[in-house]
């Protein structure tokens, strides 16, 4: 059983997607859907304890060694990716069940789990995957689930939103289609290591620099990077609660970790950051997607609008770190990776219980709320703090860790974006707190009361966890550290 | 004639190119979706042609065959087909919800209604 792990990690939640469309019973349904999504976070911290005690861990699946059989590899960069999605993937379960009985027929109710147990199936198969060819399936998977779970709002712009992210996650994801395809012509391999080494003898050649190019530019739809980014925020905005919690928590982090996966453990740094000039490209649409998605985000009239283009800028900061190529700049990116997937998570669960106490989530509707909905909007100012990258949170750790890796290098003038970045952040949480606290509520709309507990406790739950991983940094500076070190290792 | 004689890529560049530009240019969400067919159906060849070996038949086992074509992009590219099938036929479902709640499947009458203040302002 326990070395079977790694295969149950993807497996599990691939049956029992079917298993909940023969459950009629929405409530049925739930309940498998949630024990399959806590099995799964169980998993995921099994193969963390292996792997931090005995290094990576290498899966061969029907028995067919690596490179002619798929083979699913497991290090520190992985795992610290499965917990984030599993976690997520995990807490969402609870919120979900009063917030999508609010808001997609109760006949459909079963369909839903089926294609959040898919999506789940699919983010975790990219990341355990050793494969390059597997990985674009799961890669299809999991969008193609994540298109129907987007379509499933209420408002008609889901269905739209849904089409147009159907048309630009296909592209990106031919993209990267096209991109293996090069990458298999000139080695015969499809697995990553076996990728790694034999790329070296055939770095120097077009076909490689234009299989690069496709996956770069592939990944970077996938992961929303500015100026690709058009697809997210109306897929945020009018996707059920529940749904823009998991997917702001997790989609656009799983094509982050495929791009570090291909940047530095296929094709190695010196490639990617020595031969061609990406450094300065990544660093260029990283500040870019910082200072114009924040300054976006602060005009916007709805709240999920906003939290939407915070993502396309907080997406920035990550890559920021990748663009440093060095051990400070990957860890921090990947610990921010970590920590954004928690405040973002907490953040849209916070406001799906606006929605579901208010049927709205515009600013000038949250007139005076804050008095009425305490632990909602609470949650909402811990969030927003750990967006903005205040301590105690978490947003502080992984501001802190990228400052101190564009010092390291000497690039104070990055340094210093970064800070002017965070101030924007402050201008646009500050007009929820604004509307939330000072503005008088409209007359008549004393009935608003608190948030059901089955939407609060998951909600907190995040934000303890915001508040845990800004004291006690173990788990995710160390897994970042430990995953950059092995990275930069295995080039160099 | 070494340029022509990789026409098999040329096709692929064409087809994709041409996939492509559909997507971009057609405001019609169903040709949207022919485009994005063409583009798909262009990799596919791509991957076809690269698998090819001079003088190899296709990979099937059979008497007096000694050198067969690359097998695996074949079966790699047959998981694509699927992939596109299921695509196509997720969007379809999409652009009938859309002619459902907005009654058209051009792209601006739907930005049009969802921005009736812009279109009656100007």
């Amino acid at each position: 059983m326990i070395a079977h792990l790694p295969i149950l990690q993807v497996v599990a939640p691939l049956i029992a997607a079917p298993a909940c469309m023969l459950l009629r019973w929405a409530r049925l349904a739930w309940l498998l859907a949630t024990g399959v999504t806590w099995a799964s976070l169980g998993i995921a911290a099994l193969l963390a304890r292996r792997v931090m005690s005995e290094g990576p861990v290498s899966y061969a699946i029907g028995g067919w060694l690596a490179p002619w059989g798929i083979e699913y590899r497991i290090d520190a960069l992985n795992v610290l990716v499965l917990l984030i999605v599993t976690g997520i993937g995990a807490v969402v379960m609870p919120f979900a069940r009063a917030s999508v009985e609010r808001e997609i027929p109760r006949d459909r109710i079963p369909l839903f789990y089926v294609a959040y147990l898919l999506c789940l199936a699919g983010l975790l198969g990219i990341t355990v995957t050793g494969d390059a060819f597997n990985l674009f399936v799961f890669l299809e998977i999991s969008s193609l689930s994540s298109y129907i779970l987007i379509a499933q709002g209420s408002d008609r712009r889901a269905l739209t939103a849904a089409y147009r992210y159907l048309i630009m996650g296909t592209i990106g994801a031919t993209f990267i289609l096209i991109g293996v395809g090069f990458l298999y012509m000139m080695t015969g391999t499809l697995n990553m290591q076996d990728l790694a080494a034999r790329l070296q003898a055939v770095e120097d050649t077009r076909t490689v620099r234009a299989g690069f190019a496709f996956l770069t530019v592939g990944i970077s739809l996938k992961l929303a990077l500015f100026p690709l980014h058009l697809w997210l925020p109306n897929a945020y905005t009018y996707a059920p609660s529940a749904v823009s919690a998991f997917l702001a928590a997790t989609a656009t982090k799983v094509a982050v970790y495929m791009f570090v996966r291909f940047l530095f453990t296929v094709f190695g740094v010196d490639f990617a950051f020595g031969d061609l000039p990406l450094e300065w490209v990544l660093m260029g649409l990283a500040l870019a997607a910082i200072f114009s998605a924040s300054a976006v985000a602060i005009f916007q009239e709805d709240v999920r609008r906003m939290l939407a283009y915070s993502s396309v800028a907080q997406i920035g900061y990550m890559i920021l770190g990748v663009s440093f190529a060095t051990v400070a700049g990957l860890t921090a990116g990947m610990t921010h990776l970590f920590n954004h997937a928690l405040m973002k998570g907490a953040l849209f669960l916070a406001v799906g219980a606006v929605a579901y106490r208010l049927g709205s989530t515009r600013i000038d509707d949250l007139a005076g709320l804050g008095r009425r909905m305490p632990w909602t909007f609470g949650a909402l100012v811990i969030g927003g703090i750990s967006l903005i990258g205040l301590p105690p949170t978490a947003g502080f750790i992984s501001k802190w860790y990228l400052v101190a890796a564009a010092l390291e290098l000497g690039w104070w003038p990055v340094a210093v974006l970064i800070l002017l970045g965070s101030l924007l952040a402050l201008v646009y949480m500050g007009r929820i707190v604004e509307a939330a606290y000072f503005r008088e509520p409209p007359a008549g709309s004393d009935q608003r009361h608190e948030a059901p507990p089955g939407l609060l406790v998951p909600t907190w739950t995040l934000v303890a966890a915001n508040l845990y991983f800004g004291l006690d940094t173990r788990l995710n500076v160390g897994l970042s550290r430990e995953a950059a070190l092995a990275l930069f290792g295995g080039a160099g | 004639m070494e340029l022509l004689g990789l026409y098999n890529y040329w096709v692929v560049i064409l087809l994709m190119m041409v996939g492509f530009y559909v997507v971009i240019a057609h405001g019609n969400l169903i040709k949207k979706l022919v485009g994005l067919n063409l583009f798909q159906t262009s990799v596919f060849i791509f991957y076809i042609t690269m698998s090819k070996k001079e003088g190899g038949s296709a990979p099937i086992l059979a008497e007096g065959v000694e050198r067969y074509s690359n097998p695996l992009p074949h079966v790699l590219i047959l998981t694509a087909i699927v992939v596109g099938v299921a695509t196509t036929a997720l969007g379809l479902a999409l652009v009938v919800r859309i002619k459902e709640r907005y009654g058209s499947v051009e792209e601006e009458d739907i930005h049009d209604l969802d921005n009736p203040e812009e279109t009656n302002g100007v």
